[in-house]
């Protein structure tokens, strides 16, 4: 009797502590990161670095504004992209699709979300780019913010989904009844019943989708250029920015980490921070959506 | 889970401009799904048909021959992912399971009248909720920092499964905890009616009921460190030779593939590696849905 109460007591102890170790590796993270950029913070300033256009570690100039433009814009495309399409399917698959199709859809859509990344970027580097290479436009190398864009799309599809399916899934059978037995239509009940009612639900969707794309690393390496550049529109038209070569926040620091020493690994670790952050703003306001939906 | 059919309205015929609305919609959702799934369909046939170019026994048993040639085969980067493969689950999946245990199992006692059991739930829940959005670069970065500069443990298999260990740790703690969740209350109660401790009540009913769940968990995160470049590719050095012990670099196969893609513009050798990649998981989730249907079946 001493004896099992005694292993319970401990085995409560050692479950708590796996389950305090996520937040002590948080803590670590954000210790780390902190201290190797505190270098570059001091010496080159906060200020200075976010705002900072130029990025030449060479002669010391360690500004973050081109990557943060290159991360915001490719995940402001594939968001315009990859959202209405994952939200339609989330519908499709939640409302809409017959059952020997839903079962098909939904394994589909899943094993998109597995496959790696580096093949995402290698289908971008060998089929996407060379599409793109083709629209008229000086100083079009196919590689840019489309490219990146439509990468992105496909790949924080199947988050978005799966979320948006489950917010949809969870408006009660009720609601639909009361709008059909009404005389509206299936889709008229979607727009104005469903929809609204798994609203909270399909923007923590979106928000965890911009999350991810915009630390997503590899695949953008891939199919961005990775050139230091602010990107800006190639032709006329405003849009044409997006045919631009940039890079990431995420990429900078994979490109350059691995030969980087002193003040310039310091900015890495700074950019790092930078993403962090920024990640850290854009996923708890989706926890706070999901969590104030479920109450 | 799955609803029987809505009834549908009688009164379709006689508006057709909400009719048309719908048809309009529906087309619109129709052709969503039939993006998503010819993306699929589009990636792996893209890359399987270039594959079979390359695609042979001799890429499979042959090592890289090292360099920027992009000669020679793979067998070294499967190799290396296996080990890396089962280092990090091998570190996470205990740590997780037991987080997920506590946070679905413990949870209860954690009431009002208990605020420090009560904060520490919240807190472990945060450090979940924001471990799970953590970007896979910043990982690198962390293991870069800690394990590869400050404990001196270089660019190694060592450094690699220990930051990969944290970027799965979240995957399997969520992935564990619905499976937990999953265990109907009253095997709970009954084993806790018989007199068991609640340790004994998790280790003796809950655990092997939801064990199929937690399988399902460390396939997941399997998955997640095949297809994992950014991590490594900031901790694991790059070697493309066989890992002698745990302090040796290596390469993983996705890894191989960036760099034959990047650094050699071996194209066809990528998609070979990429092909392989893709194989590991679609068998890979074949294993997870047979499992989710034996759970179904179970559970009746």
């Amino acid at each position: 009797m001493q004896r099992r109460c005694l292993i319970d007591r401990l085995m409560q102890g050692v479950l708590l502590g796996s389950a305090l170790l996520s937040v002590c590796i948080v803590l670590m993270i954000g210790l780390f990161t902190f201290l190797q950029s505190r270098l570059a913070w001091q010496s080159i300033g906060p200020v200075a670095m976010l705002t900072g256009t130029a990025w030449r570690p060479g002669s010391g100039r360690f500004g973050l504004l081109p990557m943060i433009a290159g991360s915001v814009l490719a995940t402001l495309g594939s968001v315009a992209i990859g959202v209405p399409l994952a939200i339609g399917c989330a519908l499709f698959v939640a409302e809409v699709a017959p059952a020997p199709i839903r079962a098909l859809v939904r394994p589909a859509v899943q094993l998109l979300g597995g496959i790696p990344s580096v093949v995402y970027g290698l289908f971008g580097m060998v089929v996407i780019v060379p599409l793109i290479r083709r629209i008229p436009a000086p100083g079009n190398s196919g590689y840019g913010l489309l490219a990146a864009s439509i990468v992105l799309a496909v790949m924080i599809l199947p988050t978005i989904t799966s979320i948006a399916e489950d917010a949809i899934r969870a408006v009660p059978r009720e609601y639909k009844e009361g709008s059909l037995a009404l005389g509206a239509t299936e889709w008229q009940t979607i727009a104005g019943v469903t929809l609204p009612a798994a609203r909270s639900g399909i923007v923590a969707a979106t928000i965890l989708g911009i999350g991810r794309a915009l630390g997503e690393t590899m695949a953008m390496t891939m199919v961005i250029g990775n050139s230091v550049v602010v990107p800006a529109p190639l032709t006329q038209n405003p849009l044409s920015i997006y045919l631009s070569p940039a890079r990431t926040l995420t990429g900078n620091i994979a490109v350059e980490i691995s030969y980087a020493t002193g003040l310039h690994e310091s900015a890495l670790f700074a950019t790092g921070v930078t993403l962090f952050v920024m990640i850290m703003v854009v996923n708890s306001s989706a926890h706070f959506l999901l969590r104030s939906r479920s109450r | 889970m799955r609803q029987p059919a809505l009834p549908r309205t009688p009164s379709t015929r006689l508006r057709p401009r909400r009719v048309l609305r719908q048809r309009l919609a529906f087309l619109f959702l129709w052709m969503a799904a039939a993006a998503a799934v010819s993306a699929l369909i589009a990636v792996v046939a893209f890359v399987g048909v270039r594959a079979v170019r390359v695609l042979n026994i001799d890429l499979l048993l042959t090592s890289p021959a090292g360099g920027l040639s992009g000669e020679g085969g793979i067998s070294t980067t499967i190799v290396t992912t296996l080990y890396l493969v089962a280092l990090t689950t091998g570190l996470a999946t205990p740590l997780g399971v037991g987080a997920a245990i506590y946070l679905t199992e413990y949870a209860g006692q954690a009431d009002g009248r208990r605020k420090p059991a009560l904060l520490l739930l919240s807190v472990a829940r945060f450090g979940v909720e924001t471990l799970a959005g953590v970007p896979s670069i910043v990982f690198g970065l962390f293991g870069y920092a800690l394990f590869v500069s400050a404990l001196h443990f270089g660019f190694s298999l060592l450094s690699a499964s220990l930051a990969g260990a944290c970027l799965i740790l979240p995957v399997i703690i969520r992935a564990t905890e619905e499976a937990l969740r999953a265990v109907p209350q009253a095997y709970r109660e009954g084993s806790l009616a018989l007199g068991a401790t609640q340790w004994q009540t998790v280790s003796g009913v809950v655990l092997p009921s939801a064990l199929p769940g937690i399988v399902t968990s460390v396939i997941l995160s399997i998955g997640r460190v095949v297809g994992e470049t950014a991590v490594f590719y900031v901790t694991l050095g790059g070697s493309s030779d066989l890992p002698r012990s745990l302090l040796s670099p290596g390469r993983t196969l996705a890894l191989h593939l960036y760099s034959l893609a990047m650094d050699t513009r071996a194209f066809d050798k990528a998609m070979g590696t990429g092909a392989v990649l893709v194989l590991i998981i679609i068998l890979l989730n074949a294993a997870i849905s047979l499992l989710s249907r034996h759970m179904l079946r179970i559970r009746g």
